[in-house]
């Protein structure tokens, strides 16, 4: 059968992925296990790590569908991929993909059986979902602003880039204790340099009277169940020594890391138990050792050469300037060190996005970026970047048309939701639609409007563990189950004075929050703070004094906030409001069930 | 390319090219399945209109027989259908012609909107047919009832829903397997060429002999795609439960669920 060919023209200078992540024989490899493991020939818990290793997670209640996540190091994407992953979720998930926290695409509720023909898909684009999950280094991170970011003091990117093709697939890498995360940012603002098992921030010191390029480098820090702070191992970390850094702090992980106990076996545990002194000089030993004795064989391949970027034309019609732009220019775009460009962030609900607006932004990856590309961001956000400040009004009136100019991107307006009970197994709560819930009442209260809000955030997780990262918000949220008699209803603990920049801090827990009640706390909070903050004070800054215990005349501390709240936390009876009794996105009332963990945010 | 069998073969698809010839040489009949004011506006040269609502409102064999003797459709003519909705309604038109007795159907590779935008040749004139006779012969063993659909899996048949993920995830036949019909397509194609089809059924463990049953939401249009996208891999046990899920509710039949998780809310519609 021969089928009509169509060939489809594309603006012919637009930039394709210059590293080929994808391997084909992964996905044939995959199709050959989900047969063998249907035919009863390979254990459920071999099949399962395997599945692991290739980015593929259980689905809530069954493991006949898959979640696949995307391994994008660095977060970049082309326009080309963007089309290839809404073709696939188009043909084997739902229709929509979703950005997770990690700059990772995730397909949902993939049929075990097409698992293989996604990840052939992914691979003939040069993309790969291999060591996204499981017990392996996971996807290297680096902030959507290197390379454009004002502050920065060189571009990560490359590393980021390098330091993922030395450990993908690399033996060293394939069964350690836990997962494994490492993220490089542009400067100490953006990003979460000390809330990972290895964060790095560029840094150029002078030795011999010669600028060297080099990171501060931070080991241990982790959010989850019990979360710490990393540490920084030594004042400067030149470049020539980053690979051996990495190796060595990986090599001790895997050696005296927890292997008995899951819920300890994070690197934050093994930094904590063994005291951050002894375990720093491991790591200095073992680096002085790994150089003596590899000295030749391992080096990073850091490609410096500067990307090309295309000359992009600007239309010579003054556009018209559209509605809301100005409210959604000041929430959504960043001014790039370079004069004349902007980046572009946009807002999504929760990370999700439809197969039809991700061929969309991939149409203005290719019209307005000079890069042609776009990076995901770290809060299930897609930035476009280098982008002519003349061309904001078009781009603006683009995402118009597809629903994507929703303003807020840049302030506590938008709102990060882990999966919860759309499809992880461990959640107790729909913190997924929670999150969008939330968002779309406070971009309807144009609370991005409001610049004593901007900077703070709002993050929810549908359980304990910290997928969606509450516990570095200004405002967090964890979910659980609340009863009233024998009734019970969705129940979220709050956290507040959370961040993650120099002064990283987890939230401390302030009380619990029905989730019908989340969005008049919020309002409530931001009503207490603006009858009691100093002139020019933001939210985030005066709920560090709350904790400190000096919010203001009639606030003492946290307690207060807490007393102040209990009526718009109180249940009523099921009589009263049976709406309060169900979750979001369920009539049903409410029970908790959950299967066993493997965590997705 | 040469044949064993002496037979006229006939192909699930027919591709642009091979239409446009057989339209010069006037050897076939090509009906658009789309609304009648879209037609109006512009279709393939010499195509006849059959909007899929004007058949849905009597699928009688009777009324299709009656359709196909006013279009000259006889025993023996070689038909193509066409839609612009992935091919669906055109499979649905053809799986009726096919039903009633009717052997060399075929579908356009293509929608109508991939026509135009290939730039081929559109007309808007309306061609005349001269009626003829046709046959009628039933071709039940292409057809699923409701009562069929249990006691045939029990038997092995594989139940098929066309339906998109989310769906089928809400409510669907107990036991069924989903192929969801945006997975049959491939680009512009209204079906994926036949080894990538075979490698997505092989994955999931359907073999050339299986019997297999096809629905979809109401009238068999998405599962028609189905339909033929099995018998492109030259399947031939393969039959189409027409009423679909839409009879199968209202029958009040047994529904399974994928329960206590909230899919429609990652959805970003
Ligand atoms: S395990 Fe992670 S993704 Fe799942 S509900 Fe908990 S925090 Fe959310």
């Amino acid at each position: 059968m021969s089928n009509t060919s169509v060939s489809q023209s594309k603006p012919g200078n637009a930039p394709t992925h210059k590293v080929n992540w994808g391997r084909l024989e992964e996905a044939e490899r995959f199709s050959e296990l989900v047969k063998q493991y249907r035919q009863g020939k390979i254990s459920r818990d071999d099949f399962r790590r395997f599945r692991l290793q290739h980015g593929a997670y259980g689905s809530r209640m069954t493991d006949d569908y898959s979640m696949i996540r995307l391994k994008l190091p660095a977060g970049e994407v082309y326009a080309e991929q963007l089309e290839k992953v809404a073709d696939l979720s188009e043909q084997f998930s739902i229709g929509s993909a979703h950005v997770s926290t990690r700059q990772n695409f995730q397909l949902h509720w993939v049929a075990l059986e097409d698992v293989s023909e996604v990840l052939r898909g992914l691979a003939e684009a040069g993309m790969t979902t291999r060591e996204a999950c499981g017990n392996s280094v996971r996807s290297i991170m680096c902030s959507p602003l290197a390379g454009v970011c004002p502050d920065e003091i060189f571009d990560p990117t490359p590393y980021a880039v390098a330091a993922t093709k030395f450990l993908l697939r690399n033996p060293m890498c394939q069964s350690l204790p836990r997962k494994f995360k490492i993220n490089f940012t542009c400067c100490e603002k953006h990003g979460m340099a000390r809330m990972v098992d290895i964060g790095l921030i560029p840094q150029i010191v002078e030795i011999n009277g010669k600028p060297q390029r080099g990171f501060k480098v931070f080991l241990g820090g982790g959010l989850g169940a019990q979360s710490f702070v990393g540490h920084q191992l030594e004042q400067f970390t030149s470049e020539d020594e980053l690979l051996h850094t990495i190796v060595s702090v990986i090599r001790i992980f895997d050696r005296l890391g927890n292997r008995d106990n899951m819920a300890r076996a994070r690197m934050r545990y093994l930094v904590n138990e063994m005291g951050w002194e002894k375990f720093q000089n491991l790591v200095l030993k073992e680096r002085a050792m790994l150089k003596m004795l590899l000295s030749i064989l391992i080096k990073l391949e850091v490609d410096k050469t500067p990307d090309v970027l295309r000359k992009i034309s600007i239309s010579s019609e003054v556009p018209s300037v559209p509605q809301g732009f100005a409210r959604w220019k000041k929430s959504n775009t960043f001014k790039q060190k370079q004069p004349g460009f902007s980046s572009v962030f946009l807002t999504l609900e929760s990370g999700d996005v439809t197969a039809t607006q991700l061929r969309a932004i991939a149409e203005m990856a290719r019209e307005f970026t000079a890069d042609g590309q776009i990076r995901n961001g770290f809060t299930q956000d897609m930035v476009f970047r280098w982008v002519r400040d003349e061309d904001l009004p078009r781009i603006y009136s683009k995402l118009l048309e597809v629903g994507l100019a929703n303003p807020g991107a840049l302030t506590m307006a938008s709102v990060v939701g882990c999966s919860g009970t759309t499809s992880c197994n461990l959640a107790l709560t729909n913190s997924h639609r929670l999150a969008k819930e939330v968002q779309r009442k406070f971009i309807e209260l144009k609370i991005d409007e409001d610049d004593d809000l901007r900077n703070s955030t709002i993050k929810i997780s549908g359980c304990p563990n910290s997928c969606g990262q509450h516990e570095i918000a200004t405002i967090g949220f964890y979910g659980g189950g609340g009863r009233l008699g024998k009734d019970m209803y969705p129940l979220y603990t709050m956290s507040l004075g959370g961040r993650s920049d120099e002064d990283t801090t987890l939230g401390h827990s302030c009380t619990k929050v029905p989730a019908k009640r989340v969005i008049p706390t919020i309002l409530k909070i931001v009503e207490i703070f603006k009858s009691e903050k100093k002139s020019g004070e933001t939210l985030d800054l005066w709920i560090r004094r709350v904790i400190e215990g000096n919010g203001g005349p009639n606030i003492k501390s946290l307690e207060t906030i807490k007393d102040l709240l209990k009526s718009v936390v109180s249940a009523p009876t099921k009589d009263q409001d049976e709406d309060f009794y169900a979750d979001y996105g369920s009539d049903g009332s409410y029970h908790t069930k959950t299967g066993r963990g493997e965590c997705a945010a | 390319m040469c044949s064993l069998s002496k037979e006229k073969t006939t192909q699930v698809t027919v591709d642009a090219d091979k239409l446009r010839s057989e339209i010069r040489d006037k050897s076939v009949k090509v009906l658009d399945i789309r609304k009648e004011d879209d037609y109006k506006q512009g279709h393939i040269p010499g195509a006849i209109n059959l909007p899929l609502a004007s058949l849905l409102a009597d699928d009688s064999p009777e009324k299709v027989l009656q359709y196909a003797q006013s279009f000259g459709i006889g025993d023996e003519t070689s038909v193509v259908v066409y839609d612009d909705t992935f091919g669906a309604l055109a499979s649905r038109v053809a799986w009726t012609l096919e039903y009633i007795g009717h052997k060399d159907v075929s579908l356009l590779d293509i929608t109508y909107g991939t026509w135009k935008k290939l730039g081929l040749e559109t007309s808007s004139e309306t061609p005349s047919a001269v009626k003829t006779s046709h046959s009628l012969k039933l071709q039940p063993q292409i057809l699923a009832t409701s009562d069929y659909l249990v006691p045939a899996k029990e038997k092995g048949a594989i139940l098929v829903d066309n339906r998109e993920r989310l769906n089928f995830l809400e409510q669907h036949i107990p036991g069924a397997i989903n192929i969801p019909y945006r997975m049959l397509a491939s680009g512009q194609n209204i079906l994926r060429p036949k080894d990538d089809l075979k490698r997505l059924m092989q994955n999931r463990n359907i073999n050339a002999d299986s019997e297999i049953i096809t629905y979809c939401g109401s009238v068999g249009t998405l599962s028609g795609l189905g339909y033929y996208a099995l018998k492109s891999l030259g399947m031939n046990n393969v039959k189409l439960y027409v009423r679909s899920f839409k009879e199968w509710k209202s029958l009040e039949k047994p529904i399974e669920k994928q329960n206590d998780a909230n899919y429609w809310d990652l959805s970003a519609e």
